[in-house]
């Protein structure tokens, strides 16, 4: 990163429901294939941050810019140039391999000709050639994160978002996707991911820690620990999280 | 008496074209009083183990007994005596949080006043909330409630299915000191988790994956029979130093760990290997030797 491209910026970006501030004057920026890790504590309110930076929950006021892209007046273009895979949804299971490739080709608005090509090499990458006729739900938990993943990806986006992608995955895959984000990071891909596993803090370039709502620190994560006086990620993300007056 | 048997327990699911083995010949058992954790990822067995032994489910083979009640014949016994947290948030969305806590309280013939003492530690918690929708609590609250729906009948034993599983560090930290004061009025707990780092928190363990158990003892004897000198190194670089660990001749296994790599080798030769990683540009790398964790030991059963 020797030019600092900025991918994402926000300024003072808020959420409110009713009297509940969910997200409080949120601003920091993201650098072009940096890996950011926006932690918090359940209920902190990163799933808010994250749906107003991905184009579909409206911010009561303050300023975003997702790839260049407003989020109050472009929500469709910011959809195009970023993508995203979580936890709870990344496939659809009655679909086959190749299926959900094609389906999520169209949905990115690749031509049939790019799907075909893409189609054949991501199968090739993640060698399921065996399994490409097989129904997504027949793989295993890992196997589907990673494939979810790849195609999360297979329009070439600005950003990827990843909302908790390695919870429940065995320990050896969890680093196997890791090295995948890497990859995509090496390639010019900015990731931002949640995480609740504070080894993969680790692994970021800087992390943000969001604390009721408002981002309570940023920086990498050797700056955190040498600020915070702390051994490791998980410390700095207890002193922290447990200054938290709201509940959940 | 053993809290919980099983013997040879095996559990298939049939697919469409293909079937899978759940659970695949196991038996271990757990004695009284035992915080006992099952530790795995997903699809590893440990929610199918629950449901048999909760009487949900009905294995294909093998018998299990808990508190020696047999899973299939005394059925019934055996749902009186146990507490049951499932994965999947299983409360009544549409009733509030006191009428699901009164709710479990009358199915078992008792009242929330009469066990209060055992749940008012967590309840308290929810107390602020009590007039709210189950369905309306955020994560944290529905963990909670849950677990003081599962205790409110006073179970022997209480069987909790990835209770932490996507709660934040904070939350899970506080779960565990509730259940380490469970322990001390004398229930049993089994209890599951996909994160290696709780597992020291039990008294033991069963370290699984696809249906198997690899090993089972107290996390002290699991960490000592890791038997091989474990590494962190560190450097500037971490990307490029995992490619170069992972290159040189003499490595056995490396996996990123947070800020550090983890390394065994296949003879010692620190020396070799740290002007291996002058060679390739690590200028201040760093090799210290470290106690390995559950999650190395995992690792290393995994690849055997």
């Amino acid at each position: 990163m020797t030019q600092k491209e900025i991918v994402i910026k926000t300024n003072k970006l808020t959420k409110k429901f009713g009297d509940f501030i969910a997200a409080n004057e949120i601003t920091f920026e993201v650098y072009k294939g940096e890996i950011f890790g926006f932690l918090g504590a359940n209920g902190a309110g990163k799933t808010t941050a994250m749906k107003m930076l991905i184009g579909i929950s409206k911010p009561s006021y303050g300023y975003a810019q997702i790839a260049g892209y407003d989020v109050y007046k472009e929500t469709e273009l910011i959809k195009k140039n970023i993508g995203y895979m979580s936890q709870k949804f990344s496939l659809y299971e009655d679909l086959t391999i190749k299926e959900n490739i094609h389906l999520f080709g169209g949905i990115y608005g690749l031509s049939e000709e790019q799907i075909k090509t893409k189609r054949e090499a991501l199968i090739d990458k993640l060698d399921l050639h065996s399994q490409a006729d097989k129904l997504v739900a027949s793989l295993p938990l890992g196997w589907k994160q990673k494939l979810a993943f790849s195609i999360a990806i297979v329009h070439k986006p600005k950003i990827i978002f990843l909302d908790e992608p390695t919870g429940g995955v065995d320990p050896i895959t969890r680093r196997q996707f890791w090295d995948m984000i890497y990859e995509a990071a090496a390639n010019g891909i900015t990731v931002f991911v949640t995480t609740h596993y504070m080894d993969e803090a680790e692994y970021c370039n800087r992390v943000s820690i969001m604390v009721d709502g408002v981002i309570q620190a940023i920086d990498s994560p050797d700056g955190l620990k040498r600020k915070y006086n702390a051994q490791s990620m998980e410390e700095v993300f207890l002193m922290l999280a447990r200054g938290a007056k709201r509940g959940e | 008496m053993k809290a919980v048997e099983l013997k040879n327990i095996v559990k298939t699911y049939a697919l469409k074209k293909s079937s899978v083995t759940a659970v695949d010949d196991v038996s271990f058992s757990v004695e009284e009083g035992e915080i006992f954790g099952l530790i795995g990822p997903d699809g590893a067995g440990k929610t199918s183990i629950f449901r048999i032994l909760t009487t949900l489910l009905l294995a294909d083979k093998g018998n299990a007994k808990v508190l020696c009640n047999d899973v299939v014949k005394d059925w019934k016994t055996i749902r009186d005596i146990v507490g049951y947290m499932p994965g999947r948030f299983s409360l009544y969305q549409d009733l509030t949080v006191e009428e699901n806590l009164d709710f479990f309280a009358t199915i078992f013939n008792t009242t929330i006043q009469e066990n209060y003492d055992l749940v008012a530690d967590i309840y308290k918690q929810l107390e602020p909330f009590k007039t709210r929708r189950a369905g309306k609590l955020s994560g944290g609250m529905k963990q909670k409630l849950a677990l003081s729906c599962a205790l409110i009948h006073k179970p022997k034993i209480l069987f909790l299915d990835e209770p932490t599983t996507g709660v934040d560090p904070v939350s899970r930290k506080e779960f565990w000191e509730i259940l380490k004061r469970l322990k001390k009025q004398g229930i049993t707990i089994l209890v599951s988790t996909p994160y290696m780092d709780e597992a020291k928190l039990c008294d033991r363990i069963a370290l699984m994956q696809k249906g198997k158990i690899m090993t089972i003892d107290t996390p002290e004897a699991i960490v000592n029979q890791f038997g091989k000198n474990l590494y962190a190194v560190h450097s500037e670089s971490m990307f490029k130093l995992l490619n170069d660990l992972r290159s040189f001749t003499k490595t056995e296994s490396c996996f990123a760990f947070g800020e550090n790599h983890h390394l065994t080798l296949k003879e010692e030769c620190t020396t070799e290997l740290e002007k291996y990683l002058l060679a390739s540009g690590h200028n201040n790398a760093t090799i210290k030797k470290l106690e390995p964790g559950i999650e190395d030991c995992f690792m290393q059963l995994m690849k055997k």
